[in-house]
């Protein structure tokens, strides 16, 4: 198949990624192209080595084999020093925040701009409280220590630590995991504006339907360690794929079996 | 023959797993060290982690060695009165003191007080994803993490031996001239002919060495914990326990190496 001469890289192109923990395949061949400025959501349950691919793709884990490319550039193959560089460009929100419980959310917010010195600590208060006004909160938030908040003020502080440094390329653990389900859309908002407005590329791992469709204009399903679906995330609830379609509505009886044992 | 195979087998698995314990901790010291000596410095860190180590320690190795001193005197008495050899108890309360009870007195009291407290909380910053979260901020965990905390160590636990030396002196002091009836300035005098520069040297050279087994331990199990509640409660107990175990055997390897004849 041709596909044009002009076509740039995708911004992140996965290719036959394996990850083994001692017998059990995490990731057995994810081969996956997300193109610049999209939004790609994967889905599966838990186990199902979502959150595997993003730390391997972060450089938290490494990769038994296979290839991760960052615009073009093989990350794994790239010098330590391009590899960091490469990775600093990714904001991650986590699935519980994991702020810095020790410092003050104004800190938290602005750590990354502090540790590539793009920022003196000065000025970082201030440049804090503006970060926080794009997430919803006041910028009086910053004084708080991460315990004195709300699990929801929680994820947006995380939120606003991972798009602090205006990354080309964010990733988001499970959003709405513990927040109840209007909450989960005011953050899916949140989500979809900051993506919007930096115009990054996104992947988010998620088991929430409604959040998938919220974020997501791409959608992939992960079952064992495999790709078994991909297609738009609006068709997700009607994609015709037994694996997909027996998550979505969370039947019972399907393809995919629970594996209550190891 | 099956039951000897077997037990082959197994004590060939236990060393292996022990050379790749010490192997990787080893390999943990070496990184944590020679990022004391790259920049970038994380200062602030550096600063908290040494008063919590150094000034907050204080009161407890203070009492320590102000008791401790004060014991030697006491039970030293009991046994040279027989001999008529009373004279030499401020010596023996100042070399006990600072050769070995000092450091190794502070450096326990360290290990329980701040070994447990940096497993714990490095341990608390692993399962809750804030040490990946370090990664993915430009930050490298081991520069930011446990290189301060190893230098903090290093650092303060000779100070905290110094005073520890001063208080011990002090007990052992106060008990032989209020209870045992020694002239205070005999005492002193006898003190400070006994006492050389080798035997302080040596005590501090010991309290870096503790210092740094005490942070090490603590960033290590801390570092390396998983598995919520239950992992970083297992951290915290082996980050004290290897921490005790160790100080008190290289406390006799230094011994020995310094002043055995």
């Amino acid at each position: 198949m041709d596909q044009g001469m002009t076509t740039a890289p995708p911004k992140i192109r996965i290719r036959d990624l394996h990850k083994s923990f001692g017998d059990k395949k995490v990731l057995d061949g994810i081969s996956l192209d997300v193109p610049q400025g999209t939004s790609f959501v994967v889905i599966g349950g838990s186990g199902s080595g979502k959150s595997v691919l993003l730390r391997c793709i972060l450089g938290l884990m490494t990769p038994d084999s296979g290839s991760i490319e960052i615009d073009g550039e093989d990350v794994l193959a790239a010098p330590a020093g391009r590899r960091d560089q490469l990775r600093s460009e990714i904001g991650m929100l986590f699935q519980n925040g994991a702020l810095f419980d020790s410092l003050p959310v104004w800190e938290n917010v602005t750590f990354g701009l502090l540790a590539l010195n793009k920022l003196t600590r000065a000025t970082a208060r201030d440049k804090a409280g503006t970060i926080l006004e794009q997430v919803g909160l006041a910028p009086s938030v910053g004084d708080l220590y991460p315990s004195e908040l709300s699990g929801g003020m929680q994820k947006r502080v995380g939120l606003a630590r991972a798009i602090a440094a205006q990354p080309n390329i964010l990733f988001f653990d499970e959003p709405t995991t513990g927040l109840d389900p209007i909450m989960g859309a005011v953050i899916d908002g949140l989500i979809v504006d900051c993506v919007k407005k930096l115009g990054s590329t996104a992947i988010a791992i998620t088991h929430d339907m409604a959040s998938a469709q919220r974020i997501g204009d791409e959608a992939a399903m992960l079952y064992k360690g495999k790709l078994v679906w991909q297609g738009a995330a609006a068709s997700l609830m009607h994609s015709g794929n037994d694996y997909v379609d027996q998550f979505t509505h969370g039947r019972r009886e399907g393809p995919i079996t629970m594996e209550l044992r190891r | 023959m099956d039951m000897v195979l077997d037990l082959v087998a197994r004590t060939g698995r236990a060393t292996l797993s022990l050379i790749r314990s010490a192997g990787a901790l080893a390999l943990f010291a070496l990184a944590g060290l020679s990022h004391i000596m790259r920049p970038p410095f994380y200062g602030r860190v550096f600063v908290r982690t040494f008063l919590e180590t150094g000034f907050f320690s204080l009161p407890v190795v203070a009492l320590t060695a102000l008791f401790s001193g004060g014991v030697i005197a006491l039970q030293s008495y009991t046994g040279f009165a027989q001999y008529h050899a009373q004279s030499a108890i401020a010596g023996i309360v100042v070399l006990a003191v600072t050769r070995e009870l000092g450091p190794v007195l502070a450096g326990l009291m360290v290990a329980g007080r701040v070994g447990a407290a940096m497993a714990a909380q490095i341990g608390t910053m692993r399962v809750t994803d804030q040490i990946d979260a370090l990664s993915t901020l430009s930050t490298n965990p081991m520069k930011y993490l446990v290189a301060p905390r190893l230098l903090a160590g290093m650092i303060a636990l000779p100070l905290l031996v110094l005073v520890a030396d001063v208080l011990g002196v002090a007990g052992g002091f106060t008990v032989a001239v209020v209870k045992l009836g020694f002239s205070p300035t005999a005492y002193i005098t006898a003190t400070m002919n006994s006492v050389k520069v080798m035997d302080v040297t040596v005590g501090l050279v010991k309290a870096a060495l503790f210092g740094f087994l005490i942070a090490l331990m603590g960033c290590y199990y801390g570092y390396n914990s998983k598995g919520g509640a239950e992992g970083v409660g297992s951290a915290t107990t082996s980050a004290v326990v290897v921490a005790s175990i160790l100080l008190l055997a290289f406390d006799y390897l230094i011994t020995d190496l310094f002043f055995s004849q």
